[in-house]
């Protein structure tokens, strides 16, 4: 079964992520900000990190930056997940390793269209 | 099943809650200027996740008023902004405005347009030369109608895998677009020793045939524009009536439809024009897609199967372990039951060993000493559980300040001191109402109009100190004005007028000031708009008093009253009085209680054939035989053999209670008897002793007002000495 990591502090996101890509036949994984992200990665390889940018204690752009950096993980395709839609962002994102990105709100649909690109 | 999707919804409305307490005092220590970095950005993800959320459940109205305060906040976030009071005012207007939204949307309700309008509005002056947000929305590929042959030339740079895209997942993405040849070009690759194997030397050559747009297959390599050469043209058009059908190689089959409707999903981020815009848009896009968006729809149809399919795999849920936990209050508070049982019966051990007159050298004592201590240790850490800081009632008292400043245009600086005092969760819910009434009393009534306070030689800005602190095991909260005080003279008149003191009654200032809170003296012209709604001091004592406490005002004229409020830090435990009583054992709340007294037969005066009173320091008080009026004896006591107590109920009306005996005080495990057995008049709980016994909680409430029905309460008020605070 594909997992999915979901780093993300906010617990409805993570609750809504969880439940559609549940629902999508995937194993989920959650982590709630950066730091803890790379915890959860120290000990399972998810096939797919879905990550939010704005996050207390290590952002997405800090955390997508450790997971390029880790000779296991670096392979990993990273999802940016975010609300934002400004191209200064999704660049940055991209600049520092971003597989992709999804932008909120998305649908179902959209999200696993979105883990298809990169995954499974 | 529950839904899962309203579970969600809860745990965001949870979320916002949180969100706004963080948003307010990060707010709140930039107004204070300790604000760092860290701060603002907690500010602005707290307005930024309330967004994101607000988008899962569609709440527009929230969507659109966060979005404009979060580009504020950004602009704070990256140094655009420069931080002045006038722009504070703003952003806590704006949180007042969010949380509001917030309020309606937890009902499903919307608040006035007009409302959210005004309150964008008042960024417009922080944003003076806002760039017109352009709409984010990418260009909108008006397709043909039909089906179309694209040549897609595909060339990834190594940058493409370096950030763990794979090109192969994208050829297959296009393959679901419809029928695909692609030819691969080896042409670039070296020998096999000269392979480096982070290094990307393939290109791919597809030939697609779909009724795709150009969009659609752009979509597709969103993102990795950048780290490829991506070509993508029309070789040739074939037309394709409606109703046509299509077999392809894979086994790819569709049927054109006539019409079929578009899909559209708003990208909420846009401002309104901008969504006009799009509106348009698609407005356009349905007039020209009607007939070629059959396979994007046969794909979500494909997707929505492979949703359904994989529905039914059981999937397993890791959650991280975090530093907070989320505990349903309810086990929380079963906990607290269970400790409760564990005190009863170690405090039934302990009187067992001591009625079996056990040999002390065994050592039982120090062991028994040792599980009492390890017991009180354990219900105190159970307490601290659902002990809460003070800091979600103190948090929402600035918004009521700048709300009450508006109105008066009076001008009041709120101190807040203690925010950290711990307190259990049940009197926290119940703290709001009093805390926001001593507030209103005291803009409305204490601090004076700006130019009278510098006619009074004070700065025009009042200012109003609230605070909580723990005293003897009691949280005490205090709500300190620098107004005028209470005007006693007035008070006084007020309180003849209306009936409640005798115009000859000697009162002391303090016994002046404290008849603000007697039934009946909240007068119309107290009642302003402000402290008003129909609320006066009396009700505020009477919910302080339901909990437990006690609430007293000390005033100095010109100079400005406080408001002491001392409460109990739980619910679950009650110090209480333990009385004997026809063979009884009574528990009477210690808060209730003012004195003790051992009445004496010629201070006793006969009134009714049931109703004594008590002559005590030249006022009579009835006396109230708890025996008999709790039915479990026929006949009175004779009043001058029994203990009494001097009770004060929570108007404000005393009497003494007769009891046998007296034998000490201790805290008492409340036991509701509701929930066990039914409620009981006269009874507020029970609790169980040492000795295994249950043991009655008196109403004491409950008993006064149905004795001093018909009893004047001025005279009980006028002449027994002593307030509030005495009991406190």
């Amino acid at each position: 079964m594909t997992t999915v990591l979901i780093v993300d502090d906010s617990r409805a996101m993570r609750d809504m992520l969880q439940h559609s890509l549940a629902l999508a036949g995937f194993f989920v994984l959650q982590a709630e900000d950066g730091l803890n992200g790379l915890e959860v990665l120290g000990t399972t390889k998810p096939d797919v990190i879905i990550t939010d940018i704005n996050m207390p204690n290590m952002d997405g752009f800090g955390f997508i930056e450790a997971v390029r950096r880790d000779e296991v993980c670096r392979a990993t395709p990273v999802l940016v997940l975010t609300t934002e839609v400004d191209k200064e962002k999704k660049n940055r994102a991209r600049a520092v390793g971003a597989t992709g990105w999804i932008v909120k709100p998305f649908d179902p649909v959209k999200l696993v269209d979105a883990i298809r690109r990169v995954a499974i | 099943m529950q839904d899962p999707m309203a579970a969600i919804r809860i745990t965001f409305f949870q979320e916002c809650d949180e969100q706004m307490t963080e948003l307010t005092s990060g707010l709140t220590s930039m107004e204070a200027g300790t604000a760092d970095h860290e701060v603002v950005n907690a500010v602005f993800r707290a307005v930024h996740s309330i967004k994101g959320g607000a988008g899962i459940f569609s709440l527009e109205q929230l969507v659109r008023f966060a979005h404009v305060f979060e580009s504020s906040l950004d602009k704070v976030r990256s140094g655009e902004l420069f931080v002045s009071p006038d722009i504070l005012a703003v952003f806590f207007r704006a949180a007042d405005t969010l949380e509001d939204i917030i309020n309606a949307a937890k009902e499903s309700k919307i608040i006035r347009e007009d409302k959210v309008d005004e309150a964008i509005k008042s960024f417009d002056f922080i944003e003076n030369n806002t760039k017109k947000i352009n709409s984010d929305k990418e260009e909108v590929f008006i397709n043909n109608k039909d089906n179309k042959i694209w040549k897609i030339k595909f060339t990834p740079y190594s940058s493409l895998y370096e950030k763990a895209n794979e090109s192969a997942f994208l050829l297959r993405e296009i393959n679901r677009l419809g029928d695909v040849d692609i030819d691969i070009d080896l042409s670039e690759l070296p020998k096999f020793h000269d392979i480096d194997p982070e290094s990307s030397y393939l290109s791919w050559t597809i030939i697609l045939r779909s009724s795709c747009s150009k969009k659609d297959i752009f979509d597709i390599f969103e993102f990795v524009e950048d780290d490829c050469i991506l070509e993508v043209n029309e070789e040739n058009q074939k037309n394709f009536k409606p109703g046509t059908v299509i077999t392809g190689d894979n086994g790819f089959k569709f049927e054109f439809f006539g019409v079929s409707e578009p899909e559209f999903n708003p990208d909420i981020e846009e401002n309104n024009s901008a969504k006009d815009n799009i509106n348009k848009n698609i407005q356009d896009e349905k007039s020209e897609e009607k007939h070629d968006n059959s396979s994007l729809l046969k794909n979500r149809l494909e997707q929505n199967d492979f949703v359904k399919q994989e529905e039914t795999n059981k999937t397993e849920i890791i959650k991280p372990v975090g530093t907070v936990i989320r505990v349903d209050l309810d086990r929380v508070d079963r906990m607290i039951n269970l400790v409760g049982e564990l005190v009863i019966n170690e405090a039934m051990l302990s009187q067992r060993v001591l009625e079996a007159g056990l040999n002390r050298d065994l050592g039982i004592s120090e062991a028994l000493e040792e599980l009492e201590h390890l017991t009180r240790e354990i219900q105190d850490s159970v307490m601290a559980i659902r002990a809460q800081p003070v800091r979600s009632v103190f948090q929402r008292m600035p918004r009521l300040v700048r709300e009450l400043e508006a109105m008066t245009g009076k001008r009041v600086h709120l101190k807040t001191e203690g925010e950290g005092t711990e307190v259990d969760k049940t009197i926290i819910e119940r703290l709001t109402d009093p805390i926001t009434h001593m507030i209103r009393n005291a803009v409305d009534h204490g601090i004076e109009a700006p130019d009278e306070r510098i006619a009074a030689g004070k700065p025009p800005e009042g200012t109003i100190c609230l605070m909580a602190v723990h005293r003897s095991g009691r949280i005490v909260l205090e709500v300190t004005d620098d107004g005028a005080g209470i005007n006693r003279a007035y008070v006084r008149q007020k309180a003849i007028d209306k009936g409640l003191i005798s115009p000859d009654a000697q009162l002391t200032d303090e016994e002046v000031e404290n008849l603000i809170f007697l039934p009946g003296f909240s007068t119309s012209e107290m009642i302003s708009d402000i402290s008003g709604r129909g609320v006066g001091m009396d009700v505020v004592r009477q919910s302080v008093q339901e909990l437990g406490g006690r609430i007293s005002i000390l005033s100095s004229p010109g100079k400005g009253s406080k408001f002491t409020l001392s409460l109990p830090l739980t619910l679950a435990v009650l110090d209480g009085m333990v009385v004997s009583t026809h063979g009884h054992t009574l528990i009477i709340p210690l808060g209730a209680i003012i004195e003790t007294l051992k009445p004496k037969s010629k201070d006793i005066f006969v009134l009714d054939k049931n109703l004594n009173m008590l002559s005590l320091r030249g006022g009579y008080v009835p006396i109230v035989d708890v025996a008999y009026t709790l039915g479990y004896s026929v006949h009175s006591i004779e009043t001058s053999k029994g203990v009494a107590l001097l009770v004060e109920s929570e108007s404000g009306a005393r009497v003494v209670l007769l009891v046998d005996a007296i034998h000490g005080q201790r805290q008492v495990v409340i036991k509701s008897l509701e929930s066990n057995y039914r409620a009981v008049p006269g009874i507020s709980a029970a609790t169980v002793m040492g000795d295994g016994r249950v043991a009655l909680i008196v109403d004491v409430d409950f008993i006064v007002k149905n004795i001093s029905c018909g009893i004047n309460t001025v005279g009980v008020f006028e002449k027994t000495s002593g307030h509030s605070e005495k009991a406190a």
